[in-house]
């Protein structure tokens, strides 16, 4: 059984399809690239996965947990798939190690100074230890989001999903996220990322799934698919994005 | 017999701004307690709550206030409820308040983006944890000035518990007003006893806005 599954899901918002019968399965410890133009469907898909965006059709399953069925309990599943958004998502008004303990404490009622040394833990693998008590505020574009993934770590997930994490941010500060992304997939979790990063996805990713106009266009293996691009739309968007 | 309007009367009125006090600080209570059920109705995903909360703020503002004070009043008694004008005051102004503060409330909470919402729902905080450990702390910041303006209002209003005999400022006013014939003079001096209590409140709003603007 695979860690996702996902068969023939539809979605529209109104009259306007985002999705088209989409099918896709991710196997454990695998890292799933998502590509394609703004509008083709990709941050819908991911949101989809969660439970944070409903599906008119098909079926969404994560370790064997149907995602669209009324009777499932999505807060349990939330807290076995971990996301981090393009604009971060901190709480402002909470300290780095209350936005990262806020989940541990109230939804899974660990004792604050367990839950504190999560914090700390977690935030040594984003290398931000000495941040601990700081606000949003005070940290760069670049460290809110190392938080932001710490803080999904925090809850110990089974899988990732990464909506475009570092789109918001300057060229040099994504570097410093790609590089907790790298620590991250090389302790084997399973990740779906919706990226524009290239580099990375032809690095870490095991499978590259390109997505165009509400479907799955093309998809194989990320170094070979973007070695070789076999559909004209893929061809057309990678000369786009690469110059 | 007409008395003079002298310093043991102003110590009258300012004894008798202890009741405006009162009625203010039971209504603010009772509209705070009835105004956040109402805020939170207003943005649940579930439309009968949406819908009861609205039509209660429609009926409520789409009424005079002194409407609410004869209904509670009078009309209490007729259906076998006895009131004294204190309890009648209490809760017409506590209805009259709830409507405002519940929609100075949900503009607060809908203030809040969306996202913060997204964020905590996918942490899997429960729609009340969301709004308790999310939500509410950071609506709180934008809710604070207009709260405060909204408390002034009310201990200008208060005056209108007079007309149902609650002995406040403004009735002490009218009851010295009529034993000195001095209604100017009584007048003036229960205007500044109303201005000494708002005054400092519109100032603390104000002092309160520009910190969060420049907190912002």
């Amino acid at each position: 059984m695979s860690l996702v599954e996902i068969h023939g899901i539809n979605k529209s918002y109104g009259a306007l399809p985002v999705l088209k019968d989409v099918t896709l399965d991710v196997e454990k410890g695998e890292i799933i690239a998502v590509i394609g133009r703004s509008g083709s469907g990709k941050s819908t898909l991911l949101r989809c996965i969660n439970g944070l965006e409903p599906v008119q059709a098909g079926a969404i399953r994560v370790d064997g947990v149907q995602v669209n069925d009324p009777k499932t309990n999505l807060r349990k599943l939330r807290q076995e798939v971990g996301i981090v958004f393009q604009s971060f998502n901190l709480f402002p008004h909470l300290s780095v190690s209350d936005n990262i303990t806020l989940a541990p404490r109230v939804v899974k009622k660990q004792a604050p100074a367990a839950a504190r040394e999560l914090a700390r833990e977690v935030l040594a693998r984003v290398g931000l230890e000495d941040k601990l008590d700081a606000y949003p505020s005070q940290l760069s574009g670049g460290q809110q989001q190392r938080v932001a993934i710490a803080r999904s770590l925090a809850m110990r997930p089974k899988l990732m999903l990464f909506d475009e994490v570092t789109s918001a941010l300057d060229p040099e500060l994504t570097g410093e996220v790609l590089k907790v992304l790298e620590s991250v997939a090389q302790e084997g979790m399973t990740m779906i990322l919706v990226t524009h990063e290239m580099g990375f996805a032809r690095r870490f990713g095991s499978r590259l799934v390109f997505m165009h106009e509400g479907r799955i266009h093309e998809q194989g293996p990320a170094a070979a698919v973007l070695a070789g691009p076999k559909t004209h739309e893929l061809q057309t968007f990678l000369s786009a994005v690469l110059h | 017999m007409i008395r003079e309007f002298g310093l043991i009367d102003v110590m009258y009125l300012i004894a008798a701004a202890r009741w405006t006090l009162a009625l203010t600080a039971t209504a603010f209570i009772g509209s705070a307690l009835i105004g956040i059920v109402i805020a939170i109705a207003r943005i649940l995903p579930f439309a009968p709550a949406r819908w009861l909360s609205a039509t209660y703020i429609h009926i409520v503002q789409g009424t005079p206030l002194l409407v609410w004070l004869f209904v509670m009043f009078f009309g209490l008694p007729l259906a076998g409820i006895s009131v004294n004008p204190w309890l009648a005051a209490a809760v017409a102004f506590s209805v009259y308040g709830s409507a405002f503060l519940g929609e100075i409330w949900r503009g607060a909470l809908v203030s809040i983006a969306k996202t913060q919402w997204e964020a905590g729902a996918s942490l899997g905080l429960s729609l009340w944890e969301q709004l308790r450990h999310v939500i509410v702390p950071q609506s709180i910041r934008v809710a604070i000035p207009p709260t405060v303006g909204f408390l002034v209002q009310l201990i200008k209003n208060t005056s209108l518990a007079a007309v149902i005999g609650f002995v406040e400022l403004t009735r002490e006013g009218q009851l010295t007003a009529a034993g000195t014939y001095k209604p100017f003079a009584v007048y003036i001096t229960v205007a500044a006893i109303y201005f000494a209590m708002c005054f400092p409140l519109s100032q603390w709003s104000r002092s309160i806005e520009r910190r969060l603007d420049v907190a912002r």
